[in-house]
């Protein structure tokens, strides 16, 4: 078949994945030429809006990614993982911020707005760097990996396990929260950074750099998914999914346990503050919201809908959650919270393995014995 | 010349006592060590000496002092509580002695050894319920098993070598499970799991085996087939085995040990332990 052509050998024996990834590069260019080339008026044309939103989703599947890998893979249930979503943002965010330049409210070259009203005199250390954009997109990177190791160091050396590391991953996003709603700490406080104009030069708001923002997210997406198949599918994969089931088994033939979980965690971290990075100029904002423990709690619930463990369970679980989400909190807006609520109880109650689960259950039933 | 010799010979130690290990250079005498390495020269390749553990006042080993042979075949046996478990607990670094020595061969100090420096260093353990990693197939198990470098940058880009394929197979062979070897774990019986962790020490390589009651739960074929495989690899291997079926032992056995309360009350062959009358008195009498 052409997809084993296409396909790189770790990806052959994942064939959902091949589809996904294919629905994913089918609709990003049925999308793209869509919305740039059929005029307005027609029916085939696809908003600018809906491919922002669908930019947001592709953003979020990567972040969904990420949170699989550690929780449906290493079994180390992370409810903090929007941190490292929102610190990827804030890198971002930062670079944009200096990119307004004097065209600001108070058209102060040096500082962004915030800091004018606060009447600061001069950046902070930490801004520094972030006016040039290869230095922001390393920072989208180390920083939330920075924060994964610190974290992981201390948590999986003393063995901290189960519901007492998830409640540690929630302290630490709601420790987050709070530090950056304060205006002192220099990053907006409450309003966070917003009003950005452009990236690298190219407007922010023009259909074009919508479209790129988007196709990038796409190309993000499929490349997060195929490190992370490259990776469970290794030995590296198979050692971690090891330490889930049995961990003192992995320690006693010789695994440093703590290295493995810090490696993935890390590295989850750092796709997480990717799909961060994805996020903030699509949406034109970041703020302390999206460090809240609420964001990271919903986003477990989008690996658990759709099927831990698998990789693209969890790109589906993200896209139908929020695609239920934009839905209802459009048409009943109160209804949403108790129809997430919902969702997830009966997802743990009768499918164990997610949507993914449910489809592969039916199909053996349909299957003539 | 001769002089010197019968003094080495005296000074020879068959014991390691904590200031000396700590000193022990390449040049003792009899040949060079170098770290990390097996010293073997003394004999046993255990040596236990004083070892106190308590839980909450709870004394689970009690002034226990226990050497083992290089590829010796050893039980050991005890009541409920006798410190069985613990004492693998402590060899294996999962738990830390309150005082005493562990030693490893003559160099290697286990108490300050990480369980999987202990691990690589060449001591295997079979948990008492069978642990295996239930959803990786019987080939994956060994392969994650197999003594390799096993840190975290290696194992994203590992291959399995030709060698590393013939070794599985090797072992596959040993435990009887080559049908089986790309069935999930979990798939496996009771007895066959069991056999899949004998496995996986054996693909670790290592110089002692520690089995912590390989037999229970396991029908009487069954038995005799685990008997035979470890009586099999005894001599290449130490191996020591905790058990609490006495026809097991007395079919498979060398030496035996016997503990009680926290230490060792006898030591012997089958024979002469069923006619200790303290034995008697505190385990088979009952």
């Amino acid at each position: 078949m052409v997809l084993e052509k296409i396909f790189p050998s770790f990806m052959k024996n994942d064939k959902a994945g091949q589809i996904l990834l294919m629905i994913l590069a089918v609709v990003t260019l049925l999308v793209s030429v869509l919305n740039l080339l059929v005029p307005e008026s027609s029916i085939f044309h696809v908003s600018t809006y809906t491919v922002t939103l669908l930019g947001k989703y592709l953003a979020y599947a990567l972040l969904a990614v990420a949170v699989d890998l550690v929780w449906g893979y290493c079994g180390i249930l992370s409810l903090g993982h929007g941190a490292f979503f929102a610190l990827g943002g804030y890198a971002m965010g930062m670079y944009l911020m200096r990119q307004i330049g004097d065209r600001g409210v108070y058209g102060n070259a040096d500082l962004p707005d915030f800091m004018v009203f606060l009447n600061w005199q001069e950046l902070p250390w930490f801004w520094s760097g972030f006016d040039m954009f290869w230095f922001a997109m390393l920072m989208v990177v180390l920083v939330p990996g920075a924060l994964a190791f610190a974290f992981g160091w201390f948590t999986f050396r003393s063995r901290v396990t189960g519901v007492y590391l998830s409640i540690m991953t929630q302290a630490l996003t709601y420790a987050l929260m709070l530090a950056f709603f304060r205006n002192e700490m220099g990053f907006g406080g409450n309003n966070g950074l917003t009003d950005f104009k452009e990236l690298l030069g190219f407007n922010l708001q023009s259909d074009g750099m919508r479209i790129v923002m988007f196709v990038l997210s796409a190309l993000a997406l499929a490349s997060g998914y195929m490190a992370s198949r490259y990776i469970v599918n290794s030995k590296l994969g198979r050692v971690v999914v090891a330490v889930r089931d049995a961990e003192d088994r992995s320690r006693f033939i010789g695994y440093k346990v703590e290295n493995y979980k810090l490696w993935i965690f890390v590295f989850s971290a750092m796709l997480a503050g990717v799909a961060g990075a994805l996020y903030v100029p699509q949406v034109g904002i970041i703020n302390p919201g999206e460090f809240s423990p609420l964001n990271s709690i919903e986003l477990v619930i989008w690996v658990a809908i759709g099927g831990r463990g698998m990789l693209y369970g969890a790109v589906i679980g993200a896209f139908v959650v929020n695609f239920a989400k934009t839905y209802f909190t459009g048409v009943l807006p109160e209804v949403w919270l108790f129809a997430l609520g919902a969702l997830f109880v009966v997802v743990t109650l009768f499918l164990p393995k997610g949507l993914v689960g449910l489809y592969d259950q039916m199909k053996k039933n349909w299957r003539p014995a | 010349m001769k002089a010197l010799e019968n003094v080495r010979e005296i000074m020879r130690r068959d014991r390691v006592f904590d200031f000396v290990a700590e000193e022990r250079l390449p040049f003792s005498g009899r040949r060079t060590v170098l770290p990390g390495e097996l010293d073997l020269a003394g004999g046993p390749i255990f040596y236990l000496e004083n070892i106190n553990v308590s839980f909450d006042g709870f004394k689970a080993l009690d002034d226990l002092t226990l050497y083992i042979n290089d590829g010796e075949l050893r039980c050991i046996i005890g009541p409920n509580g006798a410190g069985k478990t613990t004492m693998m607990d402590v060899i294996t670094g999962k738990t830390r002695a309150d005082s005493g020595s562990a030693f490893f061969g003559q160099t290697m100090d286990l108490s300050k050894m990480t369980e999987y420096e202990i691990a690589s260093a060449g001591i295997g353990r079979k948990f008492q319920k069978p642990t295996i990693f239930p959803e990786h197939s019987v080939f994956e198990n060994l392969e994650l098993a197999l003594s390799m470098d096993k840190r975290v940058w290696t194992s994203l880009f590992a291959q399995l070598t030709a060698e590393q394929y013939d070794k599985i197979d090797e072992v596959l062979e040993t435990i009887g499970l080559k049908e089986q070897k790309m069935l999930p774990a979990a798939l496996l019986s009771h007895g066959q799991k069991q056999w899949l962790e004998i496995g996986m020490l054996l693909a670790q390589n290592p110089r002692v085996l520690l089995v912590d009651e390989p037999v229970a739960g396991m029908t009487h074929q069954e038995m005799e087939r685990t008997g035979e495989l470890l009586t099999s690899l005894a001599g290449e291997h130490s191996v020591v085995v905790v058990e609490h079926d006495m026809n097991f032992i007395r079919s498979i056995a060398s030496t035996v040990t016997v503990l009680h309360e926290g230490h060792v009350l006898a030591e012997g062959t089958m024979d002469e332990i069923q006619n200790n009358q303290k034995v008697i008195e505190v385990y088979l009498g009952e």
